[in-house]
């Protein structure tokens, strides 16, 4: 019986291990952010993004993913500060509605850890990012984990007035968790 | 022989305190009012900073006054002004506890850490409730303007002694050492 279990285990483990995870599972997702301000740690999340991903844990090479967050869909705390942060001083979403991570290449770094390259584009502006995630079977589906760090600076995100860093800091912490179903066959 | 006033210990916390509050009342009352920007994410830091130290000030003051009784009042003091200024007092040290206590409250329910000086953060009370945080704030605020008519009380008693009665009572408030009666 115990010999029959283990097998079973082992034959579902290989079967989450050979899937293809491509369909974004949108109630067991978000996109948080942690910033700064004057060394509080403050959350907010965003509520609308979409992902098409292609996630082969067997295959990083053919594993791919781009991420569209709309920016307006921010919650930052309050509605004074959502106004704030939609405002040109920061992501301007008029101008710039979306931010997009395009990766470029996956690579296995052992266990459940990975890393993908790619673009970051908020605001027209587009930098390279190393991102380090993990994915984890749940069930059926994967769940991704990772953390990308924003330098506000750098993307032009509160400028003038609030550009100072000591009162809001240069980075924000931005934590990507989506679950991924196996593709439908 | 008793001392016939505080100790200079109590003096100097008594005006630090003071000193505090006169300076943080007004400026919650004016940085709840700004629009947001950083010059008011600094006055909000700086208030809930400068509400902390009031705090652990109180519980100094608490704790010494514990250990070093009062001078005593006057002999011929009226029973009524007696009964008045221990009820002053009384609720004067609960609301140096209390008020600082209420928006530690409401920033946690709120969701904003209170970071002491920018490096300490301070654990959070309460868990993040939008609506408690909402309650809180108007807690704080009534425990405020409390505290601003017990400070009139108080301020109104003590120039009632000092220009009036002519009791010399103020005395006991200010810095001296090895003066007895």
């Amino acid at each position: 019986m115990r010999v029959l279990l283990a097998m079973l285990m082992t034959v579902s483990t290989a079967n989450t291990m050979a899937a293809v995870f491509t369909v974004p599972l949108n109630d067991k997702s978000s996109i948080t952010f942690i910033s700064r301000q004057m060394g509080v740690p403050v959350n907010g999340h965003f509520t609308k993004f979409t992902s098409r991903i292609v996630f082969d844990p067997a295959r990083p090479d053919v594993s791919r993913a781009e991420i569209d967050v709309a920016l307006a869909s921010v919650n930052a705390g309050s509605g004074e500060a959502d106004d704030t942060v939609k405002s040109p001083l920061w992501f301007d979403v008029k101008a710039y509605p979306t931010a997009t991570f395009v990766s470029d290449g996956l690579k296995a770094l052992g266990g459940n850890r990975y890393q993908a390259t790619g673009k970051l584009v908020i605001k027209g502006r587009s930098f390279p990012v190393v991102v380090p995630f993990t994915a984890v079977p749940a069930g059926t589906s994967m769940v991704l984990d990772g953390v990308i760090p924003v330098s506000r600076k750098q993307y032009a995100i509160g400028g003038g007035v609030w550009a100072d860093p000591s009162v809001v800091a240069d980075l924000v912490q931005v934590h990507f968790h989506i679950g991924l179903a196996p593709a439908h066959k | 022989m008793k001392d016939w006033r505080y100790t200079p210990t109590a003096v100097v916390l008594h005006n630090l305190i003071a000193g505090l509050i006169v300076a943080t009342f007004p400026l919650g009352l004016y940085m709840s009012d700004m629009a947001l920007s950083p010059r008011k994410l600094q006055l909000y830091s700086y208030h809930k900073w400068t509400g902390i130290v009031i705090l652990l000030l109180a519980i100094l003051r608490l704790l010494w006054r514990a250990a070093h009784r009062p001078p005593a009042l006057p002999a011929d003091m009226p029973h009524l002004q007696v009964s008045g200024a221990h009820a002053t007092h009384f609720a004067l040290y609960g609301l140096m506890l209390a008020v600082p206590l209420s928006g530690w409250l409401m920033s946690s329910a709120l969701g904003f850490q209170v970071v002491l000086f920018g490096v300490l953060p301070l654990p959070d009370l309460i868990a993040a409730n939008k609506a408690t945080g909402h309650s809180l704030r108007s807690l704080h605020e009534w425990l405020n303007y409390s505290l601003l008519v017990l400070v009139m009380l108080h301020v109104g008693a003590a120039l009632y002694h000092q220009f009036i009665l002519r009791d010399g009572i103020l005395r006991r408030m200010a810095l001296g050492w090895g003066e007895r009666k």
